[in-house]
C-alpha cells in the first residue's frame, strides 16, 4: 500500500517546511515594508506577560469574541446554516452606513459605537428576513437567496459609504475599517460590551443547549414533538446577528464567518460529542483570538483580524491532521492496524489450512498437531497474494504475539494459542462464506466481517443453520475449540433474547 | 386554500387507468369506536405548490392493531404521515388522535422518521440520541438526568442496542441506525407510533428484531401503523392494511382487503410487480 507511506512522507515535509517557510515571509515583509521590524525581546516579554493595558483590552475583547463565536458557531454549523452566517455579515454593511447618515443627521459626530452596530443588526435582520422570503415565495434554492442577499445588500452597503465620503459633515474614515476590522481601536468599554454579549451567548446556549441540540439533529421530529423550531432557528440566528455585530470592529464582516466556521469545524476532529465540541470550538476561538490580539501588539502594521483568521485555520489544519476522533493521522493508524489484524487472520488461515489435510487434527488434542505440520515461507507466499516484505513482517508480528513458531528448519507452525485463534478464524470466515452462498439476497450492509459475534450481526437462528451447514463439511469446526471463543449453544440463549451481552464472552 | 378543485385527469391518471374507478373500499370492523380511535383520518387533502399528493383521505385506525400502509412510490406515504403530524400543512381536513386533536395529543404518539431524514454525522451517540425521546417531558432548559438515561438506556436494550450506546452513530450499521430510531420513539411510551418505512435497508436480523417489537407494542394494546414496501411479508406482520395511491384504494383487515384485486387497483399497470405480489399471495395461500 504506497498511498499511506506517501501521505506520511508529504506530512513531514509539511511539517518540517511549515516553521521555515514562515520565518521567509517574515523576512521578505520586512525587506519590503522597512517601517516594520521584527519585535524585541523586550516587546515580547511586555505583550506576552500582559503588561500593557491596550493589549490587555484587545485581548480581552477577541478572545471574549473568539469564544461567542466558537459556541454559536458549532449550532450553526450543525444546523448547516454556514453560508448564512456569511450572507448575514454582509448585509450587515448598509445598517452601519445608515445609522451613520441618522445619527449626523440628529447633530452627532455619527461615530457613536453602540448606534452603528444597531444599525448593523436591524440590517442584518432584514438580510435573513429576505433570504427567508425570498426561500418561502419563490421556488428559488437557498443557495441562490444567499448569494442575491449578500451582494445586494453588500453592493448596497459600499454604495451609501461612498455616498458619506461625499458628505463632508462628519468624519467618515473609521467605517471603512468595519469591512477589514481593526483591533486597535478598540476601547475597554467595546472590550466590555463583547464580553456581556458572549457571555449571554454562552449562557442561552447553555440553558438550551438540549433543544438546540434536538433542533439540530432532527428538526422534524422536534416539530412533530412540538418544538417550536422556527422559534429555536430565530434565536440560533439572533445570536448569530449579535455574534457578528461585535465582532465587526476587530475582525471585520468579511472575514467574521471564519471566525464563526473554523473553530467548530476543527473542534469535530477532536471530538464526536456535541458538548466537548462546543468546549473545544470555544477554545480554539479564544486561542485564535488571543494570538491575533498578540500579534497584533507586536507586529502593529498586521490587520488583527486576518492573523485571528489565520491562526485559527492554523489551528485547523493541525486539528485535520492530528485530531484525536477524525484526523487523518489517527486514521492512517487506525487502517494499518486493521491491515495489519487482516493480514494476520490470513497468516492463521494459511497456516491452519495446511495442517487441515494433516490426519491428527483431533478436536481434544491441540499440541500435538501444532507442531506436527509446518510451512516454508515459500508456500505461504503463495497461499496468498502478498508480498514477500509483508509476509516476513506478518511472520515477524505473529511470532512476537506467541500465535506462530519459527523452527530450525526455516519453516513456521501454530503454536497452541495459534491453533486456537486460527480455528475461531477459520470458523468465522467459512460461517461468512456459508452465509453468503445460502442468503446472499439478504446482503448485510456495513458488517465487520472480523466480528466476534456472529450472533449479533446475523441473528441467533440464522447462526444456528449455519452451524448445521457447517457440522456437514467441517465437523472440527462446528464446535469452537478454546474457552475464549463463543460458545454457540449459551450466546443464542442470551442474543436471543437481545439482551447485552456480559464481558465474558467478548474477546479483545 | 380550501379543497382547491384540483386536475380530474392529474388524479385519475394516478389512480388508475379507468376513469369510472369504484369507490374505496372500506370495511367495518366491528368493535371500531371512531370518538376513540388511535388515529382518525378526516377527508385530509395535502398539495404541493398546486399538485395534489393526497386526495380526499379518510380512515379510522382500530385501537390495538399493527397497521401496513402500502402503495407504489410517490403515492404520498410518508406525507399521509407528516400531514397527520402536522409537519406539513393540509389543504383541508382534520386529523384526530384518541379524539382530540394532534396538537393536544402529542405525547401520546411516537413518530420514527425515515432514517436518512438526518445526517448521521451528527456528534452524538446512540443514547444520546434516543433520550431525545424524552425532552418533552423533561421541558424547557432542564437537563437530562441520569434517571432519563437509565430509561434511555433500558429502551436501547429493548431493540437489542445496548453494547452499543456510547457508539457514535456514524459507526452504527443502517439496521442499528434504524432500531436507535425505534428506541427514540419506544422511550416516549407513547400509544400510537407511526413508523416511516422502518424496514427499509435493514438487515435480516434487524427486520426479526423490529417485527417482534412491533409485536410486543400490539399486545401492550398499541397502535402501531407503518409504511411498508415489501409485499411478500405483510400478510406476516400486520392485521390491517391501508392501500394507498394519491387516495384510499382500499382499507381494512389484512385478509380481507390484501387481494391481488385491490393491488392492482393500487399499483395500476406495474405488471413486473403485481405478478411477483400476486406469486406472494398465492404462496402465502399454500401455507
Amino acid at each position: 500500500m504506497p498511498r499511506p507511506r506517501i501521505f506520511l512522507c508529504l506530512l513531514t515535509l509539511t511539517l518540517f517546511a511549515w516553521p521555515s517557510s514562515v520565518v521567509m515571509a517574515s523576512d521578505i515583509s520586512s525587506i519590503q515594508d522597512t517601517s516594520m521590524s521584527l519585535p524585541s525581546w523586550d516587546m515580547l516579554l511586555r505583550v506576552l506577560l500582559l503588561k500593557d493595558y491596550n493589549t490587555r483590552v484587545v485581548m480581552f475583547g477577541t478572545m471574549s469574541l473568539g469564544l461567542a463565536a466558537g459556541v454559536i458557531g458549532t449550532m450553526m454549523l450543525l444546523r448547516k446554516r454556514a453560508l448564512m452566517g456569511d450572507a448575514l455579515s454582509h448585509a450587515t454593511l448598509p445598517g452601519i452606513g445608515l445609522a451613520f447618515i441618522v445619527m449626523v443627521q440628529f447633530g452627532g459626530t455619527g461615530k457613536y459605537l453602540p448606534g452603528l452596530l444597531l444599525g448593523a443588526s436591524l440590517s442584518g435582520a432584514l438580510g435573513l428576513a429576505c433570504i427567508m422570503t425570498i426561500r418561502r415565495w419563490t421556488r428559488l434554492k437557498e443557495d441562490a437567496a444567499l448569494g442575491i442577499v449578500l451582494s445586494v445588500f453588500f453592493g448596497l452597503g459600499v454604495a451609501i459609504l461612498g455616498i458619506i465620503q461625499k458628505m463632508q459633515t462628519g468624519q467618515a474614515s473609521g467605517l471603512q475599517s468595519f469591512i477589514y476590522g481593526k483591533t486597535a481601536a478598540m476601547l475597554a468599554q467595546d472590550a466590555k460590551m463583547i464580553a456581556v454579549v458572549a457571555l449571554f451567548t454562552v449562557g442561552i446556549c447553555g440553558l438550551m443547549f438540549k433543544e438546540l441540540k434536538l433542533l439540530c439533529f432532527d428538526a422534524t421530529y422536534a416539530q412533530s414533538q412540538g418544538w417550536p423550531i422556527l422559534r429555536l432557528d430565530a434565536i440560533i440566528m439572533a445570536l448569530i446577528i449579535i455574534v457578528t455585530v461585535i465582532g465587526l470592529q476587530a475582525v471585520g464582516l468579511i472575514l467574521m464567518i471564519a471566525l464563526l466556521v473554523i473553530p467548530p469545524a476543527a473542534a469535530r476532529f477532536w471530538t464526536e460529542r456535541l458538548f466537548p465540541m462546543i468546549l473545544i470550538s470555544a477554545g480554539i476561538g479564544a486561542a485564535s483570538g488571543f494570538a491575533g490580539a498578540a500579534f497584533s501588539a507586536l507586529l502593529p502594521r498586521l490587520p488583527a483580524g486576518a492573523i485571528i483568521v489565520v491562526v485559527a485555520s492554523f489551528i485547523f489544519a493541525m486539528s485535520l491532521l492530528f485530531g484525536t476522533a477524525r484526523g487523518i493521522v489517527h486514521r492512517l493508524i487506525d487502517h494499518t492496524n486493521l491491515s495489519r489484524k487482516v493480514a494476520q487472520q490470513n497468516l492463521l488461515r494459511a497456516l491452519y489450512e495446511r495442517s487441515e489435510g494433516s490426519r491428527s487434527l483431533s478436536k481434544q488434542n491441540l499440541s500435538p498437531i501444532a507442531s506436527a505440520t509446518s510451512s516454508s515461507f515459500k508456500r505461504l507466499l503463495i497461499a496468498r497474494s502478498w508480498s514477500p516484505r509483508k509476509l516476513r513482517r506478518t511472520i515477524r508480528h505473529a511470532i512476537s504475539q506467541q500465535l506462530v513458531r519459527s523452527r530450525q528448519d526455516n519453516r513456521y507452525s501454530l503454536t497452541r494459542n495459534g491453533l486456537a485463534e486460527a480455528r475461531r478464524v477459520v470458523r468465522n470466515h467459512r460461517l461468512w462464506e456459508l452465509y453468503l452462498i445460502h442468503h446472499a439476497d439478504i446482503a448485510p450492509s456495513h458488517v465487520d466481517r472480523g466480528a466476534d459475534e456472529l450472533e449479533h450481526i446475523l441473528g441467533p437462528s440464522m447462526v444456528d443453520e449455519l452451524l448445521g451447514l457447517l457440522a456437514v463439511k467441517h465437523p472440527e469446526l462446528a464446535v469452537p475449540p478454546s474457552p475464549h471463543a463463543i460458545n454457540s449453544r449459551s450466546a443464542i440463549g442470551i442474543a436471543g433474547k437481545y439482551r447485552p451481552k456480559t464481558g465474558s464472552s467478548k474477546r479483545t | 386554500m380550501n379543497s382547491e378543485p384540483a386536475d380530474p385527469a392529474t388524479i385519475s391518471d394516478a389512480v388508475s387507468a379507468d376513469p369510472k374507478a369504484p369507490r374505496p373500499v372500506r370495511v367495518a370492523t366491528g368493535d371500531e369506536h371512531p370518538v376513540t380511535s388511535p388515529l382518525s383520518v378526516h377527508d385530509m387533502t395535502v398539495a404541493y405548490h398546486r399538485k395534489p399528493v393526497l386526495w380526499d383521505v379518510d380512515f379510522d385506525a382500530p385501537a390495538g392493531s399493527l397497521i401496513g400502509m402500502i402503495g407504489p412510490n410517490g403515492a404520498g406515504k410518508s406525507t399521509l404521515l407528516k400531514a397527520a403530524l402536522d409537519l406539513i400543512p393540509k389543504a383541508s381536513g382534520r386529523v384526530m388522535v384518541f379524539g382530540k386533536p394532534y396538537r393536544q395529543q402529542r405525547h401520546l404518539v411516537g413518530y420514527v422518521p425515515q432514517r436518512e431524514s438526518v445526517d448521521w454525522d451528527f456528534p452524538v451517540n446512540a443514547l444520546d440520541v434516543v433520550a431525545m425521546g424524552l425532552y418533552r417531558r423533561i421541558g424547557w432548559c432542564r437537563m437530562v438526568s441520569r434517571r432519563h438515561k437509565q430509561s434511555a438506556m433500558q429502551a436501547l436494550e429493548q431493540v437489542g442496542m445496548a453494547d452499543f450506546a456510547k457508539r457514535q452513530i456514524s459507526q452504527l450499521s443502517g439496521g442499528q441506525q434504524q432500531r436507535v430510531f425505534l428506541a427514540r420513539a419506544l422511550v416516549q411510551d407513547a400509544s400510537l407510533y407511526l413508523m416511516d418505512e422502518p424496514f427499509a435497508g435493514v438487515d435480516a436480523s434487524t427486520e426479526t428484531a423490529i417485527v417482534n417489537i412491533l409485536q410486543t407494542l400490539r399486545t401492550a394494546g398499541k397502535t402501531v401503523l407503518v409504511v411498508h414496501h415489501d409485499l411478500h411479508t405483510v400478510r406476516d406482520y400486520f392485521d390491517q392494511v391501508i392501500l394507498l395511491n394519491m387516495r384510499i384504494v382500499a382499507h381494512g383487515p389484512t385478509d380481507e382487503i390484501f387481494t391481488p384485486d385491490n393491488l392492482k387497483k393500487t399499483y395500476g399497470g406495474r405488471l413486473t410487480l403485481l405478478d411477483r405480489a400476486a406469486h406472494a399471495i398465492a404462496r402465502q395461500g399454500e401455507t
